[in-house]
């Protein structure tokens, strides 16, 4: 069990998921941040139905950008401080599978209370009901591309001072093609046109960064730890 | 007669040649200018339906081809400083990034000051206009991960990574940004539906793309001798360098 592929992937699931569930805080933070940051819109632009329906979906995908960004610094930071990373970078099993794991349990944490939140902050803001699927679908497809991409950035800044910061000047311009077509997955969906189309490109962008992405970052993890 | 290209991959020998070519570099930089801006101003026509704010684009168009491939050529030199792990290719990267950067803010503003004689506005979220934003947005991304690691191998490598990843996704990026801007606004715009352009105007550009060229190359060299030293300053043959003899 212990030495094979799966169980490795497995047990780094099981044990992040853990580690969060002692420290609930953490994953309730990026939570809050999102629904409070989607919240702030109305009050700057205006309670206006038609306008607030019609910036919701850009708006709820830019909120969902930024709180997953938020939450990179804890993918690596508490395994680097405690030293675990090290002993992630030795074990014999592949590193991108291990760094996969880790972004899967990442998400569960951070990305998908994203997703089951986000159809309330969309009835706050007069979507209807068939754009609030697109909308959880186009989340559900897009914030784990999200979290691979940032798994680059966090991994590239482990360890340096202003990492917070840093790691948006590296992460957000990557982030534009997912926002895209994740906000447009649910305007054309309420326009008429249909989102398949836009939500074929997210999968796409998903695989893509599935295959790619863990390879980047465990380069980039074994360049910041050596 | 075989020429030993890797006796100048190493930074001390390639210190005096970089200093002894910046300098011709940096002169037909300034003839191809004079030239190229001679034919822009005194000899290309007038246009006939933007007037003469066109001449912008003799600046412009040269600038916006550098930014583009600048970052390409820096990719290039981060993956092989990366791959073979030779200092001098990623010393390259880093000189480069600057250049770069200043070209792709030169494109946009430029195109700004284009853009509000011709279509009356400073700026539209069009597909290209988007597309150098974010391509600057990322130059400045790979400069500021250099400049907050201290070590210089480590930010030689991450920023390699960085520019890489960069480089893969330009594309990706380029096509959504257009996509999305078929999507969001009508037929307000259109760039790539030029007029016809004289030959005289295209050889001023091509000209000053040329001058361009010199212009980044010899920066580079510069700035990489710059990094040079300052990386090898404790070792000795940059100790019995004559500048060092002050």
């Amino acid at each position: 069990m212990n030495g094979s592929i799966g169980g490795a992937f497995a047990c780094v699931v099981q044990r992040d998921l853990l580690l969060a569930l002692r420290r609930r805080a953490d994953a309730l933070n990026t939570l809050a941040f999102f629904i409070i940051v989607v919240s702030l819109f109305p009050l700057g632009v205006g309670a206006e139905p038609a306008l607030l329906r019609a910036i919701a979906p850009g708006v709820v995908w830019v909120a969902a950008l930024l709180a997953s960004m938020l939450a990179l610094q804890r993918l690596f930071a508490g395994d680097h401080a405690d030293g675990t990373l090290e002993q992630i970078v030795l074990a014999p099993q592949p590193l991108g599978l291990i760094v996969g794991a880790k972004v899967a349990a990442h998400w569960l944490v951070s990305g998908l209370p994203l997703v089951i939140v986000a159809p309330l902050l969309g009835l706050q803001f007069g979507l209807p009901a068939e754009s609030l699927g697109v909308l959880m679908l186009s989340l559900a497809i897009g914030t784990p591309t999200l979290g691979l991409i940032g798994a680059i950035g966090a991994a590239l800044t482990l360890g340096l001072r202003g990492g917070g910061v840093l790691v948006s000047l590296l992460v957000l311009p990557l982030y534009i093609p997912v926002l895209i077509f994740g906000a447009g997955a649910v305007e054309a969906g309420a326009s008429g046109v249909g989102a398949g189309a836009h939500l074929s490109l997210l999968g796409a962008f998903l695989v893509a960064a599935l295959f790619f992405a863990p390879w980047a970052t465990s380069i980039a993890l074994r360049i910041s730890l050596e | 007669m075989a020429i030993n290209w890797f006796k100048y991959a190493a930074p001390n020998t390639f210190y005096p040649l970089a200093g002894r070519m910046a300098p011709w570099f940096f002169g037909a930089a300034a003839v191809l200018t004079a030239i190229g801006l001679y034919i822009g101003f005194f000899v290309a026509p007038t246009d006939a339906q933007q007037g003469e704010a066109y001449r912008i684009i003799f600046i412009h168009v040269p600038a916006a081809w550098m930014s583009m491939f600048v970052y390409v050529v820096m990719a290039f030199w981060a993956a092989i400083g990366l791959a073979f792990n030779t200092r001098l290719s990623s010393m390259m990267a880093t000189a480069l990034a600057p250049t770069g950067a200043l070209m792709t803010f030169i494109a946009l503003w430029t195109g700004a000051l284009w853009g509000k004689p011709t279509w009356g506005t400073w700026w539209v979220w069009d597909a290209r206009l988007t597309s150098e934003l974010i391509l600057l947005f990322l130059y400045i991304g790979f400069i500021a991960l250099q400049a907050a690691i201290d070590e210089p191998r480590r930010a030689d490598r991450a920023g390699a990574v960085l520019a890489l990843v960069g480089v893969v996704n330009v594309p990706i990026i380029y096509f959504s940004v257009q996509w999305w801007n078929t999507l969001h606004q009508g037929a307000s715009v259109n760039l790539t539906k030029s007029p016809n352009m004289a030959a005289t105007m295209l050889w001023g550009m091509l000209i000053m793309a040329l001058a361009f060229w010199m212009y980044a190359i010899g920066a580079a060299l510069i700035r990489v001798r710059a990094i040079i030293l300052e990386r090898e300053r404790a070792v000795d043959w940059v100790r019995e360098l004559p500048e060092a003899a002050r």
